[in-house]
């Protein structure tokens, strides 16, 4: 949670464009999940209720919900998220691969809220989002047939979107490896550069000059799923999917189960 | 702001949608050109000393903005203070091009965007929703109301 190095000008903390990431808090664009959570503040620290706020991959914890500036925030790649044994109600965690990693123990206000949460942060990784959008291009890519991909219709405005495909040819896609915890191996270097579409004119990239370009190599395997049943290299995405899916249905069986109580 | 550096760290160690030694300057007036080894991964760039293993900072790309500055030379900067800069330098008009293209494509929000636009073509042409075979066709990160008026 804190920056962990040591008081003292010995050793520099990491520089992070704070300002741009509490601008991204706050800003008006819908979130993927907000609410109360009781976070624990260290290993034997109380709990402080929280207004969290998750957008993306980023979870930001403010004092409440009327704070102008984050009090802090959760990058949430490279995690999993569990059940606990608490003494705390609907309590869940945010754990780290890694020795000294730390593990974010959250605590909801009720079931449904735990629940909701868990759903929205076990999906919150760039690389998970990563996996589906290139699950959803291959199948844009087989549902339109091999060659002479024909170039989609030019978006109604209600999505803010002027799509067009790339003329370069369509790059061999690998599935992508599976959640295990093993290094990823060196990557080969992507296909190369796009034919230049900018005019050299400012682009936000917020406003989508959308261009599904060559793909990106695979993403890291990171996450781990809760019982990795040996190597699922090459899985398909599917069952890749399923895995997240069983965790899910996993813990919601826990808890149904530990909600049967005298 | 606290954030979980260590883990930060950790994302930086991971292997990267691009990586290069570059010519960097920070947004600070009289800020001075340094080689620094820049670094992508998912929605971060990192940037070390060339020596040494610990990135000297990164900067989350959301909401950024990416511009063509002298030949060669791109900038990165933030929508809400389009002026403060942060200058990269490449070897050549490719490369900036590359990275250029590369960084524009680097947020979550992009990314998201691109999956509503896929599922949106997808549901177009076959009529069925991609996203309900994996289960998550009511996820509110996935709506078309998620994207930005």
């Amino acid at each position: 949670m804190a920056p962990g190095s040591p008081p003292g000008p010995a050793i520099a903390t990491m520089k992070l464009n704070e300002r741009s990431l509490a601008f991204y808090a706050t800003c008006d664009a819908p979130v993927d999940n907000a609410g109360f959570l009781y976070k624990k503040g260290g290993r034997h620290a109380a709990y402080h209720r929280r207004w969290f706020v998750l957008r993306g991959n980023m979870l930001f914890y403010f004092e409440d919900a009327a704070s102008r500036e984050p009090v802090g925030v959760i990058i949430l790649e490279g995690c999993t998220v569990e059940l606990v044994e608490a003494a705390e109600e609907f309590a869940f965690a945010v754990r780290f691969a890694g020795t000294r990693a730390r593990t974010y123990v959250l605590a909801a206000e009720s079931q449904d809220a735990m629940e909701g949460w868990v759903k929205a942060l076990s999906r919150a990784s760039f690389d998970y989002l990563r996996l589906v959008v290139r699950e959803l291009e291959q199948q844009l890519a087989a549902v339109r047939g091999g060659g002479g991909m024909a170039l989609p219709q030019p978006q109604p405005q209600s999505l803010p979107l002027p799509p067009s495909l790339p003329s370069a040819p369509a790059p061999v896609l690998s599935l992508p490896s599976a959640p295990a915890p093993v290094p990823a191996l060196p990557l080969p270097r992507r296909p190369s550069a796009l034919p230049p579409k900018e005019n050299g004119c400012a682009v936000w990239s917020t406003e989508a000059t959308f261009r599904p370009g060559p793909e990106p190599p695979p993403p890291p395997p990171r996450r781990r799923a809760s019982a990795p049943h040996g190597p699922l290299d090459m899985a398909p995405f599917a069952r890749l999917h399923e895995c997240y899916g069983q965790e899910i249905r996993a813990l919601r069986g826990q808890w149904l189960s530990s909600r049967v109580q005298p | 702001m606290r954030y979980n550096e260590k883990e930060l760290q950790a994302l930086s160690r991971q292997p990267a949608e691009m990586a290069a030694e570059l010519g960097m300057r920070g947004p600070k007036k009289g800020s001075v050109l340094k080689r620094r080894l820049v670094k992508l991964v998912v929605n971060f760039l990192f940037y070390f000393r060339t020596d040494e293993a610990e990135p000297v900072g990164a900067l989350l790309l959301e909401r950024c903005r990416v511009i063509r500055e002298e030949p060669g030379t791109f900038s990165i900067s933030f929508i809400e203070d389009p002026e403060r800069k942060y200058h990269f330098e490449c070897s050549s008009e490719e490369q900036c091009q590359e990275w250029m293209e590369a960084l524009r494509r680097a947020s979550y929000e992009f990314m998201r965007r691109s999956l509503i636009f896929y599922r949106n073509e997808i549901r177009k042409v076959t009529g069925k929703d991609p996203l309900e075979q994996f289960g998550i066709s009511e996820e509110a990160r996935f709506q078309l109301s998620g994207l930005q008026a």
